[in-house]
């Protein structure tokens, strides 16, 4: 018994032997250079000092760099909610398709990363470009807010500028272009990121049991109640897949706001590059990749410990119950 | 018809070419425990589902109190489902679960709590009130399932083959809770089920259905004794046949010429006259298998024949036989009323008497052919030496 045990434990580290050294070479350890340059001064010529420093940390009181972090983390959030709120639908509509398109149309979805990403971009570049097409119905959108702002009463437009939903008089045309805005960010990051949030939900709202829905409604939920208070939490695993796999990915987004957000949207990775390859500052970037890193890592392992605590509790509840109805007699 | 409960009115469905739901009509009256009774795809879940307000009907009106809700959404109706898979919210409690359509309905938090106390009291889980439908066991889910649906207090309580994911013992005993649950609430129970014992056992008032049409509906004694179709008699329980045509009428009974059998006794409930073609049901337990003739004080007008046993089968409650008896293979079932190991047995190829009174066969007023696959066999082809 003992032998076989110890057989299989042997097999089982064997088994997992390649991924563990990918891991450790890959990921592991190169993440533990990055942590390590932030203790070391940068040279002149753009290498990292032998001796250990705690220079680049000083450095790094930069006025403008709580702006950037918090800037970072709130568009992140942003597109992170959006991409959740509409692939929710999204998913829904498409569980409920025949299982035979089902299939197709989830292929679909995976269509746009056919064309490089790059290319992607440019392409929303031209779009965007205050002669395109989107950036003229933007134009005809503002002009109609505007028309209908002044003919509101003059209570409810201080209302409406006090919530600061609206400014007085016409939006002046250099301030309303999408290019070179958080606007852009935003929008083009939702468009890319949006097939990583569809995907995760999808596969949990393939699994679930749509007779909840019915039941839901049989017992006088109206549809979209029962969206919310059903479906929502019978997909919540696949959701919390999809804030991963958006967020992470948006926290560290760089080619998106190098392209499409100019001087007014500078995130956390445009300054990570910024300070690597103009500057010339490789603990610099280190110390700025550690912070972004460890702004996501934080919340997400809180949030790991609470849920297990949770857990452990919850098991721990069960065992004693089963324990007492056994004493009982194992009634019921 | 607006004074009835609930009201089925020509109610017919399609899916396809397929007439899943062929022109039913019939009502149920308020509190009654009603059981729609038939084969596997004979449209019993399509019914149940239109008034549940899932499938609307391809022509025909569902009335309940009254009200027209042919095309009421199903979270209008006050009709609740139990589902066969129960259908628990995975990610609610027990209580969070029976307590759902209260909070729909933003009752105030007192009355919720003191009608869901009351429901886990009921189903005798309030211990468990807290836990998962996924740490529960099938009886338990399956008693979660009816008491979510019965808090607030349905008009109609729909029930589709509920006890059919549970194992023989576990069923019977939610047949009694189910019978106690009935009586409890006063609610009317639609029940669906092909099982007849379960029908049988629970209902007031069964409709037997064959290929999305009622065939008969009457209450479960009447649809044993007097069934209106071979596909009745031999649906609910089992049966043998026999065709033949009247030879002489005396009084309220008949002497009927089976070709191939005999000369048979019946009563003649039909009042049929003589040349008339007949078709007779006679249920395994009416005809007993004695290996001595019938004793004289049975009068003679019952009916004898001789026959071969060709296999028995023992199964625990009573002993099933088949005899052959001129070119038929009849079936026969006898209790155990004595000690089984004290009486004589009666064996393969044992020579026996096979025997009935003449009340005991019933004329079957729409016969079909098709019918007689229903009709159990002989475990093993008779041989024929
Ligand atoms: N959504 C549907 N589309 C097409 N045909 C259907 C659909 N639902 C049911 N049917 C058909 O309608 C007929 C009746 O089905 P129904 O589910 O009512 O049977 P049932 O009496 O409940 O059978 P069971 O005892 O097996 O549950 C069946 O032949 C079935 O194949
Ligand atoms: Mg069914």
């Amino acid at each position: 018994m003992d032998k076989i045990e110890r057989k299989k434990k042997f097999a089982e580290m064997v088994v997992s032997l390649p991924s563990f050294v990918w891991l450790a070479v890959f990921f592991a350890a190169p993440t533990l250079i990055v942590l390590s340059f932030t203790f070391h001064d940068h040279t002149a010529n753009g290498g990292v000092a032998a001796a250990w420093s705690l220079a680049t940390w000083r450095d790094l009181v930069n006025p403008d760099y709580p702006t950037i972090v918090w800037r970072t983390i709130r568009i992140s959030l942003e597109v992170t909610a959006w991409c959740i709120l509409l692939s929710l639908p999204c998913a829904y509509a498409i569980a409920r398709l025949p299982k035979n398109i089902r299939a197709m149309v989830a292929g679909l979805i995976m269509l746009p990363f056919w064309t490089s990403f790059v290319v992607r971009v440019f392409a929303w570049k031209t779009m965007l470009h205050p002669d395109g097409f989107l950036q003229r119905c933007y134009y005809i959108f503002l002009d109609i807010r505007t028309w209908l702002f002044d003919w509101l009463p003059g209570f409810l437009q201080s209302f409406l500028c006090w919530l600061g939903l609206a400014t007085p008089g016409a939006a002046d045309p250099a301030s309303a272009t999408i290019l070179d805005s958080e606007l852009a960010v935003v929008l083009v990051s939702v468009y890319t990121f949006l097939p990583f949030a569809i995907m995760p939900i999808y596969t949990a709202a393939e699994k679930f049991d749509f007779a909840l829905m019915e039941a839901a409604r049989d017992l006088g939920a109206k549809g979209f109640y029962a969206f919310r208070k059903i479906f929502i939490p019978g997909v919540r695993q696949g959701i919390v897949s999809a804030i991963l796999m958006v967020f992470i990915p948006a926290i560290g987004s760089y080619v998106i706001p190098q392209m499409l957000g100019g001087t007014n949207c500078v995130l956390i990775g445009n300054k990570i590059f910024m300070r690597a390859i103009q500057n010339r500052n490789i603990p610099h970037a280190s110390a700025l990749a550690t912070v972004m890193a460890l702004s996501v890592l934080v919340p997400i392992g809180a949030w790991v410990w609470w849920k297990s605590r949770q857990n452990a509790k919850d098991k721990k509840r069960l065992e004693e119950a089963t324990r007492e109805s056994i004493l009982m007699g194992g009634a019921s | 018809m607006a004074n009835d409960f609930l009201v089925f009115d020509r109610v017919t469905k399609r899916y396809g070419a397929l007439t899943a739901v062929n022109d039913v009509s019939f009502t149920v009256n308020k509190g009654e425990f009603f059981s729609l009774l038939g084969p596997s795809g004979c449209g019993k879940t399509t019914l149940l589902r239109m008034l549940g307000g899932f499938e609307r009907p391809d022509a025909g009106r569902i009335y309940l109190n009254g009200e027209d809700i042919t095309d009421m959404p199903p979270n209008k109706r006050r009709v609740h489902t139990v589902f066969q898979n129960y259908a628990l919210f995975p990610t609610m409690t027990i209580r969070d679960n029976i307590a759902f359509s209260l909070k729909l309905a933003k009752k105030p938090k007192a009355e919720i709590d003191e009608n869901v106390e009351a429901m886990l009291e009921m189903i005798q889980l309030s211990e468990h009130a807290w836990k998962y439908p996924n740490q529960l066991s099938g009886g338990q889910k399956q008693r979660v399932a009816i008491a979510r649906a019965l808090v607030d207090r349905p008009q109609v309580l729909l029930l589709d083959e509920p006890l059919a994911a549970l194992d023989l013992k576990l069923r019977q005993h939610m047949l009694l809770e189910l019978d106690t649950i009935h009586d409890q609430v006063g609610i009317t129970f639609l029940y669906v089920t092909h099982d007849q014992g379960e029908a049988m056992s629970l209902s007031d008032r069964i409709a037997v259905i064959n290929k999305g049409k009622v065939e008969q509906l009457d209450q479960p004694a009447k649809i044993y004794e007097a069934p209106v179709s071979s596909f009745v008699a031999a649906f609910i329980g089992d049966t043998n046949f026999f065709e033949g045509v009247i030879e002489s009428t005396d009084g309220d009974y008949c002497t009927i010429q089976v070709p191939g059998f005999g000369a048979i006794r019946a009563y003649n409930d039909k009042n049929l006259a003589a040349t008339q073609k007949v078709h007779l049901s006679v249920r395994p337990e009416k005809i007993r298998v004695t290996s001595v003739p019938p004793p004289p004080e049975k009068g003679a007008s019952i009916n004898v024949f001789q026959a071969k046993v060709t296999d028995v089968v023992y199964q625990g409650v009573y002993t099933k036989y088949w005899v052959r008896c001129g070119d038929r293979s009849i079936s026969s079932m006898k209790p155990h009323s004595r000690f089984l190991l004290d009486q004589e047995k009666i064996t393969w190829n044992d020579r026996v008497y096979i025997w009935w009174h003449p009340d005991d066969a019933y004329m079957i007023e729409n016969f079909s052919e098709l019918d007689e696959s229903l009709i159990q066999t002989p475990p093993t082809p008779p041989e024929d030496e």
